[in-house]
C-alpha cells in the first residue's frame, strides 16, 4: 500500500479543535474541512447546522465534545444500513458496474481472493468485451486470486452472452459464486446503459442476481450521486463499492448517495495489492474521517 | 443538485430584483455571489479556488468599473464569465514539439484517469498530423497495461516500444531512457511515454515518476485528470506538480454531466495550460481544450450568457 499520508477531518480541523472554546471560526473550518472531504454543499450545511443545534442543546463550548458530536453524527447517518453481502444462493450471481476506470477489475481480482480464502469455490466472467485488454487484466486477476475463468469465445462476443456462459459453466461444475465483470461506462450513455438492463436480465433466465455492486472511484465528487442514480435505474443495484480510499480523497459524497437511495455501502478498496479489500464499517470510517 | 434548480435558474431569480434597480448595492452583490459559490461547489471546484474566485468577482462587481451597457445583473455575469475564462487559460495552447527530434511526451496521473487511451488518442492525431509517433510500455505494474498499450497502439496504427512484460517485471526508467535510443535509430519524431497510474500520497512512486521524468528530459509532460474528480483534485495536483512537474494538463471524460470543476482548481491551483480534453473511449475522441466551453460547462453559463441578451 502507498507510503500513506493521512488526512482526516480532525487532521485539517487540527486548530479548531486546539482551541479553547468554539467561536464563529469554528464553524467556518467545519465547514471547510466537510467541503474539502466531498460531503458537497447541501449535506455540509445539514450537518453544521446540526452540531450547531446539538452545542447549543447541551451548551458546551469546548471543541472536544464537538469532534465527538461529529464523529457520532458521522456514524450514525453511515450506519442506517445493512452493509452485509447477500451470497446464500447457489449458485450466487455478483454483477460489478461502474463508470470508467474506477477500478471494477481489481475489485473483483480482491474479491475472488476474498472468498476463495474462506474456502468458496469462484468463476469469473470476463464480460468486458470492449475495452483494450480487459480479458486478459481479469485473466491476470483470476490467477492471482486462483479462481477460474470463463472468457469471450471471440472478439466482440455480446457480453451478455459471456455472462450467459458463465453461469452456464458454474452450474454444470457446482461452482458457488459468480461474479461478472462489465465494461466500464459514463451514466450518460443510453445505449451502453441499455446494454447492462440486457446482461442482467440475460443472467435472470438462468439464475437470479445475488448482488449488483456499483464500483465508486473515493476521488470522485458530485458526480458520483448521478452515476448512482442511473446504475440503480438500470442495473437494480444492491451495495456499493468504495475504491481508492487509500489515497488522499475521503469520498464524502458517499453518504448522500447512501441516503439518497438506500443502497448500503458493503466493500471498501484501499489499494492495489489482491488483499487491499474490506466490508464496510461505518464506525471505521468515521473514525478515519473525523479522527 | 436538481433539488436546487440549476444556477441559471437561482441565478435569474436573484436578478429579477437587480434589474430594475440602478447600481449594485453590496447585498445585492452577496446574495448573487452566494449562488455562483454554491454552484462553484455543486460543480466540484476547490474550496480554495471557489473562496478567491468569488471574492474577486465581488469586488469588481462593487468596484468603479461599470459598463452602461449592461444593466447590473447582465455586469455580474459578464464578469463572472471573464474570471473563469481567464483562470481557465484565456487562449487555447499548443503542444512544443522539440526543435531536433524526438520530441518527448510523458503522461502521468492517478490510476484509471484515462493515460493508456490518451496515449493512443495522441498517436493517432500524430500520425494524422505526418509526425511519426512511438508509444512506449513504461507502466510495468498495473496487470496486462501492456497489452492494453500494445492494443491501443494497434488501434492507433502506430509502433509500441514494448520491451518488458509488465505486470511487476522490468523496469519503468530503463524502459523509458532506452526508449529515446530505439527512437533516434529508427527515426521516429515523437515518442509517448505511457507510465503507471499513481497517487499522490505515494511517495516512492512519485518519485518513480520523477526518475522517469529525468532519465528522458520530456518536452511535455502532461498531467491527466478525470472530469469526474472532486476537492482532491487539488491536493492531487499539487503533488504532481511538486513530484514530477507537469507542463499541461488533459481533462478526461468529457463526455459525461461531471461539470468538470477540476479544470478551474487545477488550472488556479499550478497555473498550467490545459491543453486537451479527452471525450470518449475511442480513439478520436480527442480535441484541443477550449476555454470558454468549458466556462459555461462548470457555470451552467450556456443559458446564464443568454440572460444578457434577455435582460
Ligand atoms: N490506489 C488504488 N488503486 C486502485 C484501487 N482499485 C483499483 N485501482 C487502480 O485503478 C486503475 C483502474 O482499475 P480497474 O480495475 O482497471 O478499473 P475498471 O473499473 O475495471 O476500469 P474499466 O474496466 O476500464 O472501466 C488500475 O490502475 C488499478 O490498479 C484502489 O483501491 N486503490
Ligand atoms: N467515457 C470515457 N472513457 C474514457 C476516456 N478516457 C479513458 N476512458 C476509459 O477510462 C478507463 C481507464 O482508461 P485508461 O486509459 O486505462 O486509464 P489509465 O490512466 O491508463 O489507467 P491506469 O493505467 O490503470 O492508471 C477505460 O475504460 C477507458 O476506456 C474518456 O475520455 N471518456
Ligand atoms: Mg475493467
Ligand atoms: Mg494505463
Amino acid at each position: 500500500m502507498a507510503d500513506r499520508t493521512p488526512w482526516s477531518l480532525s487532521g485539517a480541523l487540527r486548530g479548531m479543535f486546539a482551541k479553547r472554546t468554539i467561536d464563529d471560526d469554528t464553524w467556518d473550518d467545519l465547514e471547510s474541512a466537510l467541503i474539502r472531504a466531498d460531503f458537497g454543499p447541501t449535506v455540509t450545511e445539514e450537518v453544521v447546522d446540526d452540531l450547531r443545534a446539538k452545542v447549543a442543546r447541551y451548551s458546551t463550548t469546548d471543541p472536544r465534545d464537538l469532534q465527538r458530536m461529529l464523529r457520532e453524527v458521522m456514524e450514525e447517518r453511515l450506519a442506517k444500513y445493512d452493509p452485509t453481502l447477500k451470497l446464500t444462493e447457489r449458485p450466487a450471481v455478483v454483477l460489478v458496474v461502474g463508470v470508467n476506470g474506477v477500478g471494477k477489475t481489481t475489485t473483483i481480482g480482491k474479491f475472488a481472493r476474498f472468498l476463495k480464502t474462506f474456502d468458496r469455490t469462484v468463476v469469473v466472467g470476463a464480460a468486458d468485451t470492449f475495452r483494450a485488454a480487459a480479458v486478459e487484466q481479469l485473466a491476470t486477476w483470476a490467477d492471482r486470486a486462483g479462481v477460474d475463468i470463463v472468457r469471450p469465445q471471440h472478439e466482440g462476443q455480446d457480453p451478455a452472452s459471456v455472462a450467459f456462459q458463465t453461469i452456464e459453466q458454474a452450474k454444470a461444475r457446482g461452482t458457488e459464486i459468480v461474479i461478472i465483470d462489465t465494461a466500464g461506462r459514463l451514466q450518460t450513455k443510453g445505449g451502453l446503459m441499455d446494454e447492462l438492463g440486457k446482461i442482467r436480465r440475460v443472467i435472470e433466465k438462468q439464475a437470479p442476481v445475488a448482488e449488483v455492486l456499483l464500483v465508486l472511484d473515493a476521488t470522485t465528487g458530485q458526480n458520483g450521486l448521478a452515476q448512482a442514480d442511473a446504475f440503480i435505474q438500470h442495473a437494480g443495484v444492491t451495495g456499493l463499492v468504495i475504491t481508492k480510499l487509500d489515497g488522499s480523497a475521503k469520498a464524502g459524497f458517499v453518504l448522500a448517495v447512501q441516503e439518497k437511495t438506500g443502497i448500503p455501502i458493503k466493500l471498501i478498496g484501499q489499494g492495489e495489492g489482491i488483499n487491499d479489500l474490506t466490508g464496510f464499517t461505518p464506525h471505521v470510517f468515521a473514525q478515519n474521517l473525523v479522527g | 443538485m436538481a433539488t436546487f434548480g440549476n444556477l441559471s435558474d437561482r441565478l435569474a431569480e436573484t436578478f429579477k430584483n437587480l434589474r430594475t434597480k440602478g447600481k449594485l448595492s453590496p447585498a445585492d452583490v452577496d446574495g448573487t455571489v452566494r449562488e455562483i459559490r454554491r454552484a462553484l461547489l455543486d460543480a466540484d471546484v476547490a474550496l480554495e479556488v471557489v473562496k478567491e474566485f468569488t471574492g474577486k468577482v465581488r469586488e469588481r462587481a462593487l468596484g468603479d468599473e461599470v459598463n452602461r451597457a449592461l444593466n447590473p445583473a447582465q455586469q455580474v455575469v459578464q464578469i463572472v464569465n471573464e474570471e473563469l475564462v481567464a483562470i481557465l487559460g484565456g487562449q487555447q495552447r499548443r503542444l512544443e514539439f522539440a526543435k531536433k527530434p524526438p520530441t518527448v511526451i510523458m503522461l502521468a496521473g492517478l490510476q484509471g484517469a484515462g493515460k493508456t487511451t490518451l496515449a493512443g488518442k495522441l498517436a493517432k492525431w500524430l500520425a494524422k498530423e505526418n509526425h511519426t509517433p512511438l508509444l512506449v510500455a513504461a507502466d510495468l505494474q498495473r496487470p496486462n497495461a501492456v497489452n492494453q498499450l500494445q492494443v491501443v497502439g494497434g488501434q492507433a496504427g502506430v509502433a509500441v516500444y514494448a520491451p518488458e512484460p509488465g505486470n511487476g517485471v522490468g523496469n519503468p526508467v530503463k524502459v523509458a531512457k532506452d526508449s529515446l535510443k530505439f527512437a533516434v535509430d529508427k527515426q521516429y519524431d515523437t515518442v509517448v511515454i505511457d507510465t503507471a497510474g499513481r497517487l499522490g500520497v505515494d511517495a516512492e512512486m512519485m518519485k518513480q515518476a520523477a526518475d522517469i521524468r529525468k532519465a528522458t528530459n520530456p518536452d511535455e509532460v502532461l498531467f491527466v485528470i478525470d472530469a469526474m474528480i472532486g476537492q482532491d483534485a487539488v491536493a492531487t495536483a499539487r503533488a504532481f506538480q511538486e513530484g514530477v512537474d507537469f507542463t499541461g494538463v488533459v481533462l478526461t471524460k468529457l463526455d459525461g454531466d461531471a461539470r468538470g470543476g477540476a479544470a478551474l482548481s487545477v488550472a488556479s491551483v499550478t497555473g498550467r495550460p490545459i491543453i486537451f480534453a479527452s471525450t470518449g473511449e475511442t480513439l478520436d475522441d480527442f480535441e484541443p481544450f477550449h476555454p470558454d466551453r468549458m466556462a459555461s460547462r462548470i457555470l451552467d453559463l450556456g443559458d446564464i450568457l443568454s440572460l444578457i441578451e434577455q435582460a
